[in-house]
């Protein structure tokens, strides 16, 4: 088999174990199988990005996602004390909810198939974009939105410690 | 490959985010789902990025910013869940009416 067709392969295994993976974040009755299957689906999309030729992306997928994100869900289901074992978590308005997820993806996939069908992305280059090319582009023209998302991310810590923060005064 | 294998993945991994955000009792887990819709829309502009071959660096720079504000999103919506069960002894979704008129 040509590499063309190892890509395809790669993709519909992918994308095989992300959509199982993501169905199950959604209904499993565990929410720890939850937050589990969700690092399934992320670890997918950060292989995908390397699929793409965007690696640094996928390092970033993997620490940020993977690394951080994930483990402070499990500490807030694991500080909320949800359930571990097998309970209900899901509301009585989840056949309502299938129909609006299904009507969703109906009209985005007939949209973006409709405009993009032909179209192809060429996976035939030898080297992808590099961390220093990445790094170049943010630090020159994307230099003002990165300064901002830094301030956005020091709010949020500020924020995020003010609001979880036990009054002391209060507890007396 | 076609661009349309990977925006049609992507549509598919945010409509199962917005069916779990619908239809999930667990504010936590209502979190997970958006996770899962803030990363069909990095899919979505990686895809773009690639099919951009030279002139799509701007749809990776974006996607690092998405992940930097999905973090700084998580940190604030655990602090608020946790206050809510700090306060109320529930993550119940549907109980926190307090606001509704």
């Amino acid at each position: 088999m040509n590499v063309e067709t190892w890509q395809e392969v790669t993709f519909w295994v992918l994308a095989a174990a992300m959509t199982f993976a993501a169905i199950r974040v959604v209904t499993s009755r565990n929410v720890i199988h939850a937050a589990l299957y969700l690092v399934v689906t992320l670890l997918g999309a950060a292989t995908i990005y390397v699929l793409l030729y965007a690696e640094f992306v996928a390092w970033v997928q993997v620490l940020v996602y993977v690394g951080a994100i994930v483990v402070l869900m499990l500490f807030g289901l694991m500080l909320t004390r949800a359930d571990i074992g097998k309970s209900n978590f899901d509301n009585d308005q989840r056949l309502l909810a299938a129909v609006c997820a299904a009507a969703m993806f109906g009209v985005m996939s007939y949209v973006l198939v409709d405009a993009f069908e032909g179209q192809e992305i060429d996976l035939s280059r030898t080297e992808g974009t590099t961390a220093e090319s990445v790094g170049d582009a943010i630090f020159s023209a994307y230099v003002l939105p990165f300064e901002v998302v830094s301030v956005l991310l020091l709010a949020a810590l500020v924020g995020a410690v003010v609001i979880a923060r036990r009054d002391t005064e209060e507890d007396d | 490959m076609p661009v349309h294998y990977f925006l049609v993945l992507s549509a598919l991994l945010f409509s199962i985010g917005i069916y779990g955000v619908l239809a999930r009792q667990n504010a936590v887990l209502v979190l997970l789902s958006i996770e899962l819709m803030l990363n069909a829309v990095n899919i979505n502009l990686i895809a773009f990025s690639a099919w951009m071959q030279g002139n799509g660096l701007p749809g990776q720079v974006f996607a690092l910013f998405v992940i930097a504000v999905a973090a700084a999103e998580v940190g604030v919506g655990l602090a608020i869940v946790i206050l809510i069960y700090r306060n109320r002894q529930t993550v119940d979704v549907d109980e926190m009416s307090l606001m509704k008129w």
